[in-house]
């Protein structure tokens, strides 16, 4: 196992899996005639050993906090104790939008709480509709389809696009929705090294010219919140008789002049075959999407698997969605402020001495690299101490074996708020010894 | 046209640079368990192999190559389609 798995296993907690039992370690048969069963569990292990060996130097478990109270976009209780949030992806802060949540209660009165069925049979509600208009017309595109998540909405689309005798051609670091993607198809896999134009291009002319070609792409990649050198990736990708995908998931709603995300931000949009975005992140609920103008796009609805076999969304998450992708096509001001907000913590960031993933704000993801996952939990609690909560990622999701705090802005994040949670990094940070 | 020797020769000079450890480079030495590569590692190593024989190692393949004996096998079956 050289490469591969290692990457699919991105979704698994174990990196690199476990190593395989030496046959005369499994016991066969006792002395009544009955095999002894073998624990599926016990491969998890060396991660049990290294949560616990975590958790005995003192730190709180980074992966079992609880929000007692969400009282806006930016701000919830937690441990009992007021805290900012700085690591939830609510980019535009439409969760508490008081449209999104008439339109969310209207549905769930008038549909009921959820349609018990596949958007194929039972599934599709006039909301269902609405909101895939919504998106046409956030997009400018001929079509829409709704998915339950993000993550299943990669997981459909590159594996029922990509076939037998395809390829797929996607970034290193990519996230494990696309891995898994690839992973439920029957295409072959080609990695290049993560946003090399050069790299792309290579192996694109290396591959047969008349094999069918799907290039994945990212337009902010959410570990390090860098943008996609798209417009010379896009071009490529045409000049090779290739089609594209790009996620937008971390750039839709802030990202380009109507929000469209890196590739109306770089001119390329009309050149992208398909777009793959998230209801979880900006338009602030939960569900996923594909767009596209390609002629033949509405029988993909009959032939993914991840589209027909499980149920839709819920009235009131698709009624939420649509109200609040309309909103979002108008939230210039917002977009702005926003920009700023991320300027400034990344600026403050670096001048208080943290080493941050990206040279300059890219997107509303700024990452703060730590040293080692033993200070990078340090951090992470001594900040949930002073009331703040960023997201701690480590190996194997991270690229490079890095552990980062992950801090992602709100349009709803005050200045003032931006200058606390610099001083609560400041306080944390010298607590800690990190700066 | 380069015989399996011939590449094993040059896989196992290839792996040079990112042989740290200075392990023996035998037929059965494996990437993952002898050169304790990670896979930003394995990712530059296969692409230095793939750039000097203008050639694809899709993922799919490298799955099933645990040891340099197996890659240049690999490489060589390449080579000949």
């Amino acid at each position: 196992m050289l490469n591969l798995f290692q990457h699919l296993m991105k979704t698994s907690p174990v990196d690199g899996g476990p190593e395989p039992k030496a046959i005369g370690d499994k016991q066969v048969q006792d002395d009544d005639g009955i095999t002894e069963m073998t624990d599926l569990l016990s491969k998890f292990d060396p991660l049990i050993q290294e949560r616990e060996t975590l958790l005995l130097t003192g730190v709180k478990d980074p992966y079992a906090l609880v929000m007692e109270e969400v009282k806006s976009p930016t701000v919830a209780i937690c441990n009992g104790k007021e805290t900012i949030l700085l690591g939830t992806y609510n980019y535009m802060g439409m969760t508490f939008d008081d449209d999104v949540r008439e339109a969310g209660v209207r549905a769930l009165e008038e549909f009921g709480s959820g349609t018990t069925g596949s958007r194929v049979l039972n599934g599709t509600y006039s909301g269902h509709k609405e909101c895939e208009e919504a998106l046409k017309e956030f997009y400018d595109m001929d079509h829409a389809m709704v998915f339950s998540t993000g993550y299943q909405a990669n997981l459909g689309i590159i594996s029922t696009l990509a076939g037998k005798g395809d390829y797929v051609i996607l970034d290193i670091d990519s996230h494990a929705s696309i891995y898994d993607g690839c992973a439920m198809g029957n295409a072959e896999i080609v990695a290049f090294r993560h946003n090399d134009v050069e790299a792309l291009e290579k192996r694109l002319k290396r591959l047969p010219e008349d094999a069918g070609k799907l290039v994945v792409l990212e337009g902010v990649y959410s570990m390090l919140g860098d943008v996609a050198p798209l417009k010379e990736m896009i071009r490529i990708c045409k000049e090779n008789g290739a089609m594209t995908l790009v996620d937008e998931a971390h750039s839709m709603g802030f990202i380009g002049d109507n929000g469209r995300g890196v590739v109306e931000a770089q001119g390329v949009i009309d050149d992208v075959d398909f777009i793959i975005g998230t209801f979880s992140k900006s338009v602030g609920t939960v569900g996923g999407f594909c767009v596209s103008n390609h002629p033949k796009f509405e029988i993909l609805r009959l032939a993914c698997r991840p589209y027909v076999f499980t149920a839709s969304l819920p009235p009131s998450v698709v009624a939420t969605a649509a109200t609040s992708i309309r909103k979002l096509m108008h939230s210039g001001n917002k977009r702005a402020h926003l920009w700023e907000n991320s300027k400034k913590l990344h600026q403050g960031l670096r001048d208080l001495g943290f080493e941050i993933g990206t040279p300059e704000a890219q997107s509303a993801i700024i990452a703060v690299i730590m040293p080692d996952m033993e200070r990078g939990a340090m951090m992470w609690q001594a900040l949930l101490e002073e009331g703040l909560y960023v997201n701690l990622a480590r190996p194997p999701a991270t690229p490079a074996n890095m552990t980062l705090l992950r801090c992602s802005l709100c349009a709803e994040h005050t200045s003032e708020q931006v200058d606390q949670i610099l001083g609560m990094f400041e306080a944390a940070g010298k607590a800690v010894g990190a700066i | 046209m380069a015989s399996r020797e011939e590449i094993m020769a040059k896989v196992s000079e290839l792996i040079g640079p990112f042989n740290n450890k200075g392990v023996e480079l035998k037929e059965d030495t494996t990437f993952q368990g002898d050169l304790e590569w990670d896979s930003l590692t394995v990712m530059d190593f296969v692409a230095a192999v793939e750039d000097e024989y203008d050639i694809i190692i899709t993922m799919n393949m490298q799955a099933e190559i645990e040891n340099i004996g197996q890659l240049s096998s690999a490489v060589a079956k390449l080579m000949d389609d």
